[in-house]
């Protein structure tokens, strides 16, 4: 018995002072923890710029001689726990919102304009959507309504490096028509684009557009693209049938004369139903061309643009003989860092008759304030057929907030 | 004659199947390509798109760059938003698979490199164009070019396991050549430790960072944004006050407004490169510091 009293004694023995020693390596390990605890607050208080707690002085942390490497950061020590919350964000689209208000004055009997307008509010959503495609949204707001300006997929490099988009597109026709209003050197449109090609709103339609880099020689850029759309674009083409698909084709050259200038040009044509009567169809044709000079040493003060496109619209509803045409040219030469200054020719028949064209010319004076915003003012002499003068100012305040994105070329 | 004729033949063959089978680089900056070739040598073919004298934030996208990066099997980038004005639209039109953002063949050194003037409060654009992710001009540090060459090491030698050692051996022969130049430009700029500057742009924290100059100001009044008379007074005071002799002015930006500063205050501006390729006898990342120690060293010596 007395035996039995002595080893239950040892064992309890043994086990407190087991259960002693479990405590103290416990205590250990959180007075370990406590500290680096408040190591990893010293650290996020330094990198905040804030003054640390005061249990950080404890153990100092020197944030300053951490060096900020990326891969180094992982071998220092491990990184505990997952990203916060706010690392979710990262895969919202880039987005970004562009306003062009738009103030007219002077007299337009033919086409009058708001006195002042705030013209357009683009948003603009751009992301990659997964390894293989990237999506762009460019939402249209007006003082009135919302419109999709552009909506569309894009698979960049499918086999045989083409590249296939779908959606909602401006067409590739011609260069002004591939353009957003924010990105013209001018506050409007040139008069081929309003007479033939839809105007603002332009060849723009629901569909699908394959594009290739051509084989070329000599270090010229030679690109073709293909487009099917639905047909519907208002005031060029509309689709009676389902069956009244539109088609554009798109053929690019491109060339560096030298490192400070090149020439870009392209050739396209249209095709669809025609607005005026069923069974009908409207074909466009046009030439652009561009020169651009920007010497590379002094490229954000300096540079020149000269454009040039031409139209041909042959529309089987037309009520005179022969092929309406239109063209405008145009220079825009920047003479310091924030200044452009600009002028534009236009000629235009309308878009059924041969018999009467309306012609006109713009003077622009361009002001960039920052890379995010630009001031415009523009005087615009239009002779419209019916007989009538136009002598217009017009003013534009483009500015820009969120995503930084490409500059247009 | 025939076993002439043959062998002339062999050796043809074996060079253009040589030629073909070259890892063909492209990097946005002349400074990368410089970098990647003391690596690639001549098993790799290296091209850049933006000039050494150009002013790096505003590349135009030109088509003629598509048909650079149509055959490209490495893209390498400096990041941090330095390309997002022109480099994002040329990699999606290009339709090269192997380079687009997330590809084997997108390579963004920046993630291998120390970055300064990471923001850490909200950034907004009041304070101009600024680079929310940090300054991109790190490769300005032959530190942080010693790990863009060891970054180019393995990037390379993942693409191209079969030159793995070669490209060691050529990063170890630049590493030591570095160290080398390292001993040479600090013993130049030791005397000028500490010297106070005005550079025109932010373009030079890590090369500042590196040789000890301090540079209290800019000729910007805030990044982007062009000079402006009141600045332009507020910048002639300080100068005055500090006794700041030297501006250090990008190629790519007018002289007109430096050249002003530096007459009122009695000192001088001048041209300092930041990048390989900024002048002509620039081409390679040694003859850039070599380059820029030198002008510096001269320059500081001037003035007490």
């Amino acid at each position: 018995m007395r035996c039995h009293v002595k080893v239950l004694a040892a064992v309890c023995l043994i086990g407190g002072v087991a259960r002693g020693q479990d405590n103290a390596a416990l205590l250990d390990r959180l007075r370990a923890m406590e500290d680096r605890i408040k190591a990893l607050e010293a650290e996020v208080a330094g990198l905040k710029g804030q003054p640390a707690p005061e249990a950080a002085a404890v153990t100092p942390v020197a944030p300053a001689a951490t060096p900020q490497v990326a891969n180094a950061a992982s071998t220092a020590a491990p990184n505990l726990g997952g990203a916060q919350g706010a690392a979710a964000k990262v895969f919202n689209p880039d987005m970004a919102v562009i306003g062009d208000f738009v103030g007219v004055g002077g007299k337009n009997k033919s086409q009058p304009s708001p006195a002042l307008e705030m013209h357009e509010s683009e948003v603009a959503l751009q992301a990659i959507l997964d390894p293989y495609a990237r999506a762009d949204f460019f939402i249209s707001f007006g003082e009135h309504g919302v419109d999709l300006e552009e909506g569309y997929l894009t698979f960049p490099s499918l086999p045989g490096h083409l590249s296939l988009r779908a959606g909602k597109m401006r067409a590739a026709f011609g260069k002004v028509n591939t353009l957003h209003n924010h990105v013209l050197p001018w506050v409007d449109r040139p008069l081929v684009m309003q007479n033939f090609t839809g105007g603002e709103e332009g060849i723009n339609d629901a569909g699908f557009s394959l594009s290739r880099i051509l084989p070329a020689p000599g270090g010229l850029f030679l690109e073709a693209t293909g487009q099917v759309f639905r047909g519907d674009s208002d005031n060029v083409f509309h689709s009676w049938h389902p069956n009244n698909l539109s088609t554009v084709g798109h053929l690019r050259g491109y060339r560096d004369i030298n490192e400070s200038t090149n020439v870009d040009l392209g050739f396209s044509y249209a095709r669809g139903a025609s607005t005026q009567t069923a069974g009908l169809f409207n074909q466009l044709y046009d030439i652009d061309a561009t020169i651009r000079w920007k010497p590379l040493r002094r490229s954000i003060y300096h540079s020149f643009t000269g454009r040039a496109e031409l139209v041909w619209d042959h529309n089987q509803a037309a009520v005179t003989s022969g092929t309406p045409f239109g063209y405008f040219a145009s220079g825009d030469y920047q003479f310091a860092r924030r200044w452009f200054a600009g002028a534009r020719f236009d000629w235009s028949e309308r878009a059924l008759s041969t018999l009467r064209h309306d012609d006109g010319g713009s003077a622009v004076l361009t002001y960039w304030p920052s890379e995010f915003s630009q001031v415009r003012g523009q005087y615009r002499h239009t002779r419209y057929a019916e007989g009538l003068t136009a002598n217009e100012i017009l003013f534009q305040f483009l500015f820009s907030i969120g995503a930084h994105g490409a500059h247009p070329f | 004659m025939f076993i002439r004729k043959i062998v002339i033949i062999a050796g043809l063959v074996a060079g253009i199947c040589s030629a073909a089978s070259k890892l063909n680089v492209v990097t946005s900056t002349e400074d990368l390509s410089a970098i990647g070739r003391e690596i690639g040598g001549d098993h790799i073919s290296i091209d850049s798109i933006a000039k050494g004298y150009q002013d790096p934030h505003f590349v135009e996208p030109k088509p003629s760059f598509l048909l650079k990066l149509q055959k490209a099997d490495l893209l390498a980038v400096v990041g941090l938003q330095l390309e997002i004005g022109w480099l994002p639209p040329l990699i999606t039109q290009s339709g090269n698979s192997k380079i687009q953002v997330g590809a084997k063949g997108y390579f963004d050194v920046s993630n291998a490199c120390e970055i300064l003037e990471i923001p850490t409060a909200t950034v907004t654009r009041a304070d101009g164009d600024v680079h929310p992710l940090g300054n991109p001009h790190f490769w300005l540090d032959p530190e942080n070019g010693r790990r863009i060459a060891r970054a180019f090491k393995d990037k390379l030698s993942e693409m191209q396991p079969a030159d793995a050692a070669f490209f060691d051996h050529n990063l170890k022969d630049f590493e030591q050549r570095l160290t080398d130049a390292e001993k040479r430009w600090d013993t130049q700029m030791a005397p000028y430790k500490g010297r106070k500057v005005v550079t025109y742009h932010r373009s030079l924290p890590n090369f500042a960072k590196r040789f000890g100059l301090d540079v209290v100001d800019y000729v910007e009044p805030k990044p982007g944004i062009p000079p402006t008379p009141t600045h332009t007074l507020e910048l002639i005071n300080k100068m005055k006050q500090q006794n700041i002799k030297l501006i250090l002015v990008e190629p790519y930006f007018d002289m007109r407004t430096p050249n002003s500063v530096a007459q009122a205050v009695g000192g001088t501006a001048i041209v300092l490169l930041p990048s390989v390729g900024g002048e002509k006898q620039v081409q390679t990342y040694f003859q850039l510091f070599d380059y820029d120690v030198n002008l510096l060293a001269t320059a500081f010596g001037k003035y007490k």
